[in-house]
């Protein structure tokens, strides 16, 4: 599903360059659920907002479900972001004067999705993580855990090949975490590819195969014995 | 563009900060309303100045006699003159393309000149001819005006002004068929006449007698003689080009030497207006030019708006980019809540200023004409070209804001809290 291939980014910092990424190479699998675990510095959030789209790589190659990500100008990558990625950030990042199933549809609306079927969708994922009563509820008026359910549900709104989340249980108690990480690894059961970026050893471990980073370079890339976070619940 | 979704985003966005959006729109309102105002006001006027041509065949020259400054022909200088009835012929067979040429002689009595049973007054008296009721700014409101039948006959019949019946006539009494003497001669009333302007001098004008020419001239020893003519060019012609070929005739028949600037006295009616429409239409530049200098500084404020809402939402652009929404969108997002804002405060603005010119009339016909003023209004051209302005500013002050909104990167914009 995805595909990269010598990886390198550095970034300017006044006179001196910072080599964040320096030449990564690894592919995942569709249905698998990975972590990407190291310390700050790492690179690991560079890697993620490559991957996303969101940022470019100095050289490399970069495939996703066999097309070639590169060179692309902003519109197309707001078209390759719709079609085959879902964002889950630490922070959430809900549009607050929107309520939990407008931040749903929103992906389905810039597929020009029609409006009726963009409601209906809202609300079928919404009720998949659970939420289906606090539709029309601001993001104000949600918890932290509910929050970040309701950005799963956006993420999986659009239907991606491969849902990325940032850090997703960095803002969340342990406890809340679990449950978060319980919906990851539902989804994840039903086919889906997920790229978690971590720091927390547990989170980390919850996941099916875990790509240690450091220093820009993979140190080491395990399959681990998934820990079922239900058990915790 | 026009979906549901959209709008009910601008409206969220405009809403989510009432204070601060109204205080924006009233820099429009503002602007749009002064421009509004200062048209209006500048077509008040214009009405008003051009009330007194109204009724006016306003491409006409009046031409009198005056006294000879310079010998000529074995005659001396500082000669009294007057036209002859000849001379009206003499204008039509050397000067083309004439409409109406209406000679005149006037009487003014300085005692009492008029007088009607026991009461008396003293008035103008004209000589005229029936067409100068097509240059003239009075219409007959009771009666008849004199007609060729008149001249040909002599008739002494006589059209009054309104204000000289509330002078010698009780308020029930009939005046046709009355008989005034004028200057000692009797003349039966036909009709009473009414300036068509109701302004300024009105009241004065309305205090005029209209006479047959040929039973003035017999009845007050005049001969052949004419003091004044109003000449009316045909329509498409210009009587300013004219003038020049008018008085040399006159000069020739009336043997005064042709450098005589003096002699022949003038008034071109036409130039005159010109020169008013011309004021005009440099007061309505100056007034759009005002107006959209005063609507710049509001455009201004909603551009400026427009910049902290992007900055605002530099997280949420953001998100929506990550989401996968276009720049394209995105632009056309701020775009359009800019237009909307400029395109409402707007057309409040104009209603504003509708309802003031509104107000303002309605306080005109209260308490009556006002000297040089009359009707504010603007037509609905301008009204349209004002929204088109609008628009355009609209496009151009969120032009700036919706490019700084796409040019964050969406990585840059996520990390903003």
């Amino acid at each position: 599903m995805i595909e990269i291939k010598d990886l390198h980014k550095s970034y300017k910092m006044g006179s001196n360059s910072l080599h964040v990424l320096k030449g990564l190479n690894f592919s995942i699998g569709e249905g698998e659920l990975v972590a990407i675990m190291g310390s700050s510095g790492s690179g690991k959030s560079t890697l993620l907002n490559i991957l996303g789209m969101l940022d470019e790589a100095d050289s490399g190659e970069y495939t996703l479900d066999g097309v070639p990500i590169k060179n692309l100008n902003e519109t197309k990558a707001a078209q390759y972001r719709n079609k085959f990625l879902g964002f889950i950030f630490q922070s959430f990042n809900l549009i607050n004067y929107k309520n939990a199933a407008e931040n749903v549809a929103l992906p389905l609306y810039y597929q020009k999705v029609p409006r009726k079927e963009r409601q209906e969708k809202a609300l079928k994922y919404l009720d998949q993580v659970g939420l289906k009563e606090w539709a029309h509820h601001l993001p104000s008026e949600l918890s932290g855990g509910q929050k970040q359910r309701v950005a799963i549900a956006r993420a999986m709104a659009a239907e991606p090949k491969v849902l990325l989340a940032d850090e997703l249980t960095g803002a969340l108690d342990s406890k809340t975490s679990y449950e978060i990480m319980d919906l990851i690894q539902t989804i994840n059961d039903q086919g889906n590819t997920i790229l978690v970026v971590t720091h927390e050893e547990d989170i980390a471990h919850m996941c099916k195969r875990i790509v240690h980073l450091k220093d820009g370079i993979i140190e080491k890339d395990e399959k681990v014995k998934q820990v079922r976070a239900s058990a915790y619940v | 563009m026009f979906n549901r979704d959209r709008w009910k985003e601008i409206l969220e966005v405009l809403t989510k900060n009432m204070f601060r959006t109204i205080l924006t729109a009233f820099g429009v309102i503002w602007g749009i309303f002064i421009l509004i105002l200062l048209l209006a006001a500048g077509k008040g006027l214009e009405n008003g100045i051009k009330q007194d041509f109204s009724g006016v065949a306003t491409n006409t020259m009046f031409m009198w006699t005056q006294t000879t400054t310079m010998a000529y022909d074995g005659l001396p200088e500082g000669r009294q003159y007057s036209f002859k009835l000849s001379d009206v012929q003499l204008i039509r067979d050397n000067v083309p393309g004439l409409r109406i040429i209406s000679p005149r002689n006037a009487a003014r009595g300085s005692a009492d000149n008029v007088f009607y049973k026991t009461e008396s007054g003293s008035y103008r008296i004209f000589g005229d001819y029936p067409e100068i009721l097509n240059q003239n700014s009075i219409y007959v409101n009771y009666g008849r005006f004199m007609n060729h039948n008149d001249i040909q006959k002599k008739r002494k019949v006589a059209v009054i002004g309104d204000g000289i019946r509330q002078d010698l006539f009780e308020d029930d009494e009939e005046v046709l068929g009355a008989y005034l003497r004028i200057q000692g001669v009797n003349f039966m009333v036909v009709g009473t006449y009414k300036e068509k302007s109701s302004n300024g001098n009105g009241q004065n004008a309305e205090r005029q007698i209209y006479v047959p020419f040929t039973a003035f001239s017999q009845a007050f020893n005049r001969a052949d003689n004419v003091g004044w003519m109003a000449i009316t060019a045909e329509d498409g012609q210009s009587i300013s080009n004219k003038v020049d070929d008018i008085v040399s005739t006159v000069k020739q028949s009336r043997r005064i030497h042709p450098d005589d600037e003096r002699a022949v006295g003038f008034f071109d009616l036409y130039q005159q207006y010109n020169r008013v429409e011309s004021l005009f239409a440099a007061m309505r530049w100056i007034a759009i030019i005002v107006g959209t200098l005063v609507l710049i500084s509001g455009i201004i404020g909603v551009s400026n708006i427009m910049l902290i809402v992007v900055k605002e939402r530099t997280n949420e652009i953001g998100i929506r980019r990550a989401l996968g929404e276009s720049p394209w969108s995105i632009k056309l997002q701020v775009l359009m809540e800019s237009i909307t804002l400029t395109l409402l405060s707007g057309m409040v603005g104009i209603v504003i200023g509708a309802l003031t010119i509104y107000g303002i009339n309605a306080l005109l016909d209260n308490v009556g004409p006002v000297d040089m003023f009359l009707n504010p209004s603007v037509s609905l051209t301008i009204v349209l070209s004002a929204m088109l302005v609008l628009i355009v500013s609209g496009l151009l002050a969120g032009f700036i804001p919706a490019n700084s909104a796409i040019k964050v990167r969406p990585i840059e914009a996520l990390r903003t809290e």
